[in-house]
């Protein structure tokens, strides 16, 4: 199974200067740090995930992505990354300006709201889906936004937003490329490369 | 001193001393000491390689007991913070806090004599900048033979001397901790200087800054100061829950309402009344001078990337969100800066309603996050020293 994290390092260079938004517990950051020695800062908000970035000696920053993104300079990072945040961002479009503004490059994972299990969900259960990737009941979810990856190269090609590379990433799935050839039923997780 | 990183005691053991340092202290503003006193306290062991030490930053009107009690059975004013167990662990670190010059705790001041005059410096106390405490704590330093310092913390203005460390002395330290700090005053942080500044100057007893020699002190005005300073450093909803319009004496519903006294009146006269037994009114004018004076980008181009540039260290910077005084935003631009210098930096946004004074208060966020923080300083130290 490829794991996120492995299709992350490859995209990005060695020695890096790298901006996580929305760092979690600095897992990422400290795993690009020791593999391939970049200098990274994850933005976080939660007050116990940025207590464990301090832990684990991360340089957190506790900022709210939500409140803008202005005080990061044109071009002053080799790379954005944001992983299983875009869904849960007031405005996911905005947030993905800002990052191609501030990096020469992004990387984003989202989960693919297409995806066979979340379809069945609505469709024979008539429930909202709750998932591994999207595993919160209606009511108490961070993730406003449901969308499948169709939707978001729609939204690259309206903003003039260019996909250098992507992956898909399908559990169980992956081991008969089903996720290959129908990615937006097989494969729960998108890692997108972008580019201005 | 006794060498032993494994003591693990639950009481803080208060060391007390004072050095005359001899070696000339070129001040700023072009004045030489050629000889001053700094009275200081120390708390936890020094290791073997001397290499466990973290220096205290104290604020405008701190001193040097920071920790554990005094003979008077007074707790220091970060006791909350520093002993053993505490964030800034003693069974780890060996900590030191001296009273600034300029001060009025020990060290060569304003109320200390001149030795060429023979009177007291009294207003003719050479003007400081945070610049003067720093050197003089690089003298201290160089007396206890210590060659880096692990960690050095400060809050508020104790954060500015921090910043200065790692920009002016960037071998000299390994962490800064800067805690409700700001890169330079805001106006209308220096209104509020200029406000306790007039208080005090306007007391009939003031003479001047001469008071000393008239055998007087200007407690009205100092008092007045520093209600003034006191309620900056609180925020409205921390007053409102502690005292809302509760009544110490008098009745609102009766006629008579020029007895009626609040709790935050009575309050504020007795914290200012208390502080002008204790403090300085030359001290306190020199010293709010200095936090207006401070901008730590000023030999830089104003530009305090290019300051932090300078800087070999690492970072913590801590804001409160209710502090309006040192607040968030001064304390995201600090952090701003560290990032653009490519410096590593964490920065913490502290929920608290007790404004600028949560420096000093429990809270558990704020303990754990300065407490993990130095835990990987002293993992690295022991780590270094196996």
């Amino acid at each position: 199974m490829i794991d996120a994290n492995r299709v992350i390092g490859h995209w990005i260079n060695p020695q890096s200067r790298i901006l996580d938004l929305g760092c979690g517990d600095g897992t990422l950051l400290r795993e690009l740090t020791n593999l391939h020695g970049i200098h990274g800062y994850g933005l976080e908000i939660d007050p116990e995930s940025i207590n464990q970035c301090v832990a684990n000696g991360i340089n957190v920053i506790q900022q709210d992505l939500n409140a803008g993104l202005a005080n990061f300079a044109d071009n002053s990072f080799d790379t954005v990354l944001m992983t299983q945040t875009l869904q849960t961002l007031r405005y996911p479009h905005l947030v993905l300006d800002e990052m191609l503004r501030i990096g020469r490059q992004c990387i984003v994972t989202f989960p693919n709201f297409g995806h066979w299990r979340t379809r069945g969900f609505l469709a024979f259960k008539g429930r909202m889906p709750v998932t591994k990737q999207l595993s919160y009941q209606w009511y108490d979810t961070p993730n406003i936004h449901f969308f499948t990856y169709k939707d978001f190269e729609a939204l690259c090609a309206e903003r003039e937003i260019s996909i250098v590379d992507r992956t898909f990433i399908g559990g169980r799935a992956s081991d008969l490329s089903l996720d290959k050839i129908w990615p937006n039923l097989f494969a729960h997780t998108a890692v997108y490369h972008l580019a201005r | 001193m006794a060498i032993d990183p494994h003591t693990n005691s639950i009481e803080t053991t208060v060391n007390k001393s004072t050095v005359t340092l001899e070696s000339p202290l070129n001040l700023a503003c072009g004045v030489v000491l050629a000889k001053y006193e700094l009275a200081f306290e120390t708390y936890g062991t020094l290791n073997h390689d001397r290499s466990n030490s973290i220096l205290i930053c104290h604020a405008l009107s701190g001193d040097q007991h920071a920790a554990g009690l005094d003979k008077n059975g007074k707790a220091g004013w970060w006791d909350h913070y520093i002993g053993p167990g505490k964030p800034i662990d003693t069974n780890h670190f060996f900590v030191v806090c001296p009273n600034n010059i300029g001060s009025c705790f020990g060290s060569t001041g304003p109320k200390t004599t001149n030795l060429d005059t023979g009177k007291p410096w009294g207003a003719n106390f050479p003007s400081l900048e945070v610049s003067d405490w720093v050197e003089s704590q690089k003298q201290l330093m160089d007396y206890l033979k210590i060659d880096c310092w692990s960690a050095v913390i400060g809050g508020s203005l104790g954060g500015m001397q921090a910043m200065h460390w790692a920009v002016a002395h960037p071998q000299k330290l390994k962490h800064a901790v800067v805690i409700a700090a700001a890169l330079k005053l805001s106006a209308q942080n220096i209104a509020f200087n200029e406000i306790a500044r007039r208080a005090i100057q306007s007391d009939i007893n003031f003479k001047q800054g001469n008071f000393l020699e008239h055998q007087t002190s200007p407690t009205k005005g100092l008092a007045l100061a520093r209600m003034i300073g006191h309620l900056t450093y609180l925020s409205d909803d921390a007053l409102g829950q502690k005292f809302g319009r509760l009544v110490r004496s008098g009745d609102l519903d009766s006629a008579e309402k020029e007895l009626v006294q609040f709790e935050v009146s009575s309050y504020l006269n007795y914290q200012g009344d208390k502080f002008a037994t204790r403090f300085d009114a030359n001290s306190y004018i020199l010293i709010t001078k200095m936090l207006d004076y401070f901008d730590l980008a000023q030999h830089y181009e104003d530009n305090p990337v290019e300051a932090f540039k300078q800087a070999q260290c690492k970072f913590l910077v801590v804001a409160f969100s209710s502090d309006w005084r040192f607040s968030p935003p001064c304390s995201e631009e600090i952090t701003d800066a560290i990032v653009s210098a490519d410096k590593d930096v964490a920065y913490l946004r502290i929920e608290s309603d007790q404004g600028h004074d949560a420096f000093l208060l429990p809270n558990e966020h704020y303990e754990k996050g300065l407490g993990q923080y130095l835990q990987r300083v002293a993992q690295a130290i022991s780590g270094a020293s196996l």
